[in-house]
């Protein structure tokens, strides 16, 4: 009897069969629901940080000069800076830095910056760009006569070094990006050496019959789970006010507690989950030859878990990195277009800059986010491969 | 650094191992010899986890102190706070229901999302996958659990709200709505409710699905009434787990929810969470010791023990699949 008969007689068989197929199918559907997700999300966000523009300019550049801008040398661009400029403008930005000393980018971008200023008056998406340029061009010679169509890819180097401002068009994220910088160093400098403390505690040290230990170990179970949004009413009452006067209030050093605070749970976990794999034979190797316990964690566990530790750390600062709503709380400002410069320096992060340029209701600052908001995928994909490749090369030495 | 350890110290060379008299002597001496830079280290470790502590302390101490000032305000009782179907400050009017009501919201459409799918993809990398598609498929669940929040809600509100208002016309459909930012939690969570159900899947031993398949059930049949069973408590634990975190989750729903609170059940109107409330009122200058600046301590309480009974619920669920298996 092949399996074509017993098919042929049973229906019961085929039905359950033929269920079986479909299940996979869903099962397999779901699954690709997440990649489909995935996909949509960052063409999405492509799709909105480039893309035509239509651009007024108060000065015309054509006015400036016969050859385009950028074919411009040093001198003659700062030529036509002397001459447009007022007077008290330049001699402004001349006590900043002199003209002479700039770069040609430096000056090219003055000249945009100062005399040219393009307003975008309508920004449209790629999708659009590429396939509706016929109904862009109509709506430009419609509603905006004398404007001019470009593309614009609001991701730029200017985009990336520029200080933050008010209009979208020169804003940069630089100062939010020292601000995010800043504030990791100090999470890390606190929670790292902590973190790892707990985690050789609660490993080496603690019997777990001991009731204060299984206290402490559920507790930062139970802590990993608490949402952000908690620990940042925690860094504002304690850090931001009751602990105002060493802090002074919504600061660097608030924030990075805060976000310390918030890791460290997290940190915990991971570096345990790295001492924990740590063979006990070495710890007994070491034991049999008269170490004392500090010496054979110092000399042996601790080496061998490193790279675990070390990635868990990774993945934990990239989670600081962009976390948002604990920040908001301890007080990140979207109005600074100061570097923070010291501890107690007021300070935005990235997340928070693109929280409020999303918020805005302008199509250029939804530009300028996803902008941003590609900056910071690629900042955690490359923190994420850092970690990954720690961990395959270490792994394979030890 | 190994080397050091295998260097015979001084008082062990000066003492010949035939001396039995004195080498005995130096291993009471050992013994009682107080090694203060051992204790000192200890100390310090112990203070390390001790920090964990402190800090829920801190939380319950302060989230408590300043709802307890919130709930002294003459305007406010706390039956009126837990009943009252109005949320306005400016009159004096403090329920919390119409917060809540918007966190239930958007929970529920995520959860409508998370769970189904989560639990589906779960059993289709724990049962079926070919080890090649799992190393390709479970990289890309992660990588969109690592995508902060903030693009999620980027994501809902400029991508999911004008998609569902080009489906269901603009006239249902709010710019900010409980349901858009549902869906884009649901997604979020997904790779969370995925990744732990799998891993109660796979705790589920061999044998009982080669008796499963011993009795000639086929692969659905087997991981539905044999495998998904066994894996029950775990897969619950997974879904309270996800709860919680949609409970707490704030920069999807304070971009794409709405600012506002709003007692509706229409999931396509615009309505504010309870972490959504917090974050609007603090990230405006609010002066400290306000009934405001006062009730986003409540609210946070409020949250903070919804979550942690959640999660200890989901953890003493998945103490138990581990026990039975392992």
């Amino acid at each position: 009897m092949t399996d074509n008969d017993l098919m042929q007689r049973s229906p019961h068989l085929i039905r359950r069969h033929r269920n079986g197929k479909i299940g996979r199918a869903i099962f397999f559907l779901s699954t690709t629901i997440g990649l489909v997700a995935l996909i949509v999300l960052i063409l999405s966000i492509i799709n909105q940080s480039m893309g035509l523009v239509i651009v007024r300019y108060t000065v015309e550049p054509a006015t400036l000069s016969d050859k385009p801008l950028e074919d411009l040398e040093s001198t003659e661009l700062s030529a036509i800076l002397t001459q447009r400029l007022k007077p008290s403008r330049l001699r402004t930005i001349e006590r900043d830095t002199p003209l002479a000393t700039l770069s040609r980018t430096q000056l090219y971008n003055l000249v945009m910056e100062e005399i040219v200023v393009p307003k975008v008056q309508k920004s449209f998406h790629l999708d659009e760009s590429l396939f509706q340029r016929a109904k862009i061009e109509q709506i430009a010679s419609e509603e905006y006569p004398g404007a001019h169509i470009t593309f614009r890819s609001w991701i730029n180097w200017n985009f990336i070094v520029g200080s933050l401002s008010k209009s979208p068009e020169i804003a940069g994220i630089r100062t939010a990006l020292m601000g995010s910088l800043w504030i990791i160093l100090i999470t890390i400098v606190v929670a790292f050496p902590i973190g790892v403390g707990a985690a050789i505690y609660l490993e080496e040290y603690a019997s777990s019959s001991s009731r204060i230990n299984r206290i402490i170990q559920t507790n930062i179970d139970n802590l990993a789970g608490v949402p952000s949004i908690v620990y940042g009413i925690l860094g504002l009452a304690i850090f931001v006010r009751s602990l105002g006067d060493l802090t002074q209030g919504r600061t660097v050093i608030s924030a990075g507690l805060t976000m310390a605070l918030l890791i460290l749970p997290i940190l915990i976990i991971n570096a345990q989950e790295a001492i924990r794999a740590v063979p006990n034979s070495l710890r007994q190797a070491s034991y049999g030859l008269g170490a004392t316990q500090w010496q054979t964690i110092w000399h042996h566990v601790l080496p061998y878990a490193l790279p675990g530790i070390l990635t868990g750390t990774i993945l934990s600062i990239s989670r600081a990195f962009g976390e948002t709503a604990p920040l908001i709380l301890v007080g990140a400002s979207s109005f600074i277009n100061k570097d923070p410069s010291s501890l107690f320096s007021r300070f935005t992060v990235l997340p928070i800059q693109i929280y409020n340029w999303t918020s805005r209701p302008q199509d250029t600052f939804r530009n300028i986010a996803a902008a941003a908001i590609i900056i910071l995928i690629l900042t955690l994909l490359t923190l994420n491969a850092v970690a990954i490749l720690l961990r395959n090369r270490f792994s394979k030495r030890v | 650094m190994e080397q050091e350890m295998f260097r015979p110290t001084q008082q062990t060379q000066a003492i010949s191992p035939f001396d039995v008299h004195a080498s005995s002597a130096l291993i009471a001496n050992l013994r009682k010899r107080p090694r203060w830079g051992e204790r000192f280290i200890q100390g310090f470790l112990f203070f390390c986890g001790a920090v964990s502590i402190l800090t829920t302390l801190g939380i319950v101490f302060e989230l408590g102190k300043e709802s307890l000032l919130f709930f002294q305000t003459p305007e406010v009782n706390l039956i009126e706070f837990l009943t009252g179907t109005k949320w306005q400050p400016t009159i004096g009017e403090f329920g919390v229901l119409p917060l809540v009501n918007a966190t239930l919201m958007t929970t529920l459409v995520a959860m409508l999302v998370a769970l189904p799918l989560g639990l589906a993809a779960a059993i289709y990398l724990s049962e079926y996958a070919s080890p090649k598609a799992r190393g390709f498929l479970k990289p890309i669940l992660e990588i969109l659990a690592g995508i902060p929040t903030v693009v999620y809600g980027y994501f809902a509100l400029t991508f999911m709200t004008p998609l569902l208002r080009t489906i269901l016309g603009s006239e249902t459909v709010q710019i900010y709505n409980t349901f858009s930012a549902g869906l884009v939690m649901g997604i979020m969570i997904l790779p969370l409710v995925c990744s732990m159900s799998e891993d109660a899947l796979n705790a589920v031993p061999r044998a009982l699905r080669e008796a499963a398949y011993g009795m000639g059930a086929t692969k659905l049949e087997t991981a539905l009434q044999v495998v998904v069973p066994a894996a029950l408590s775990g897969i619950i634990a997974a879904f309270i787990l996800a709860i919680s975190r949609a409970v707490g989750e704030t920069m999807i729903v304070a971009l794409a929810a709405g600012s506002g609170p709003n007692f509706t059940f229409n999931p396509f109107k615009a309505a504010e969470t309870m972490t959504g409330y917090i974050a609007r009122i603090s990230g405006g200058d609010v002066g400290y010791d306000t009934p405001d600046y006062n009730s986003i301590f409540a609210i946070g309480l409020l949250l903070f023990t919804i979550t942690l009974a959640l999660n200890i619920l989901s953890r003493k669920l998945s103490a138990r699949f581990r026990e039975v298996y392992e």
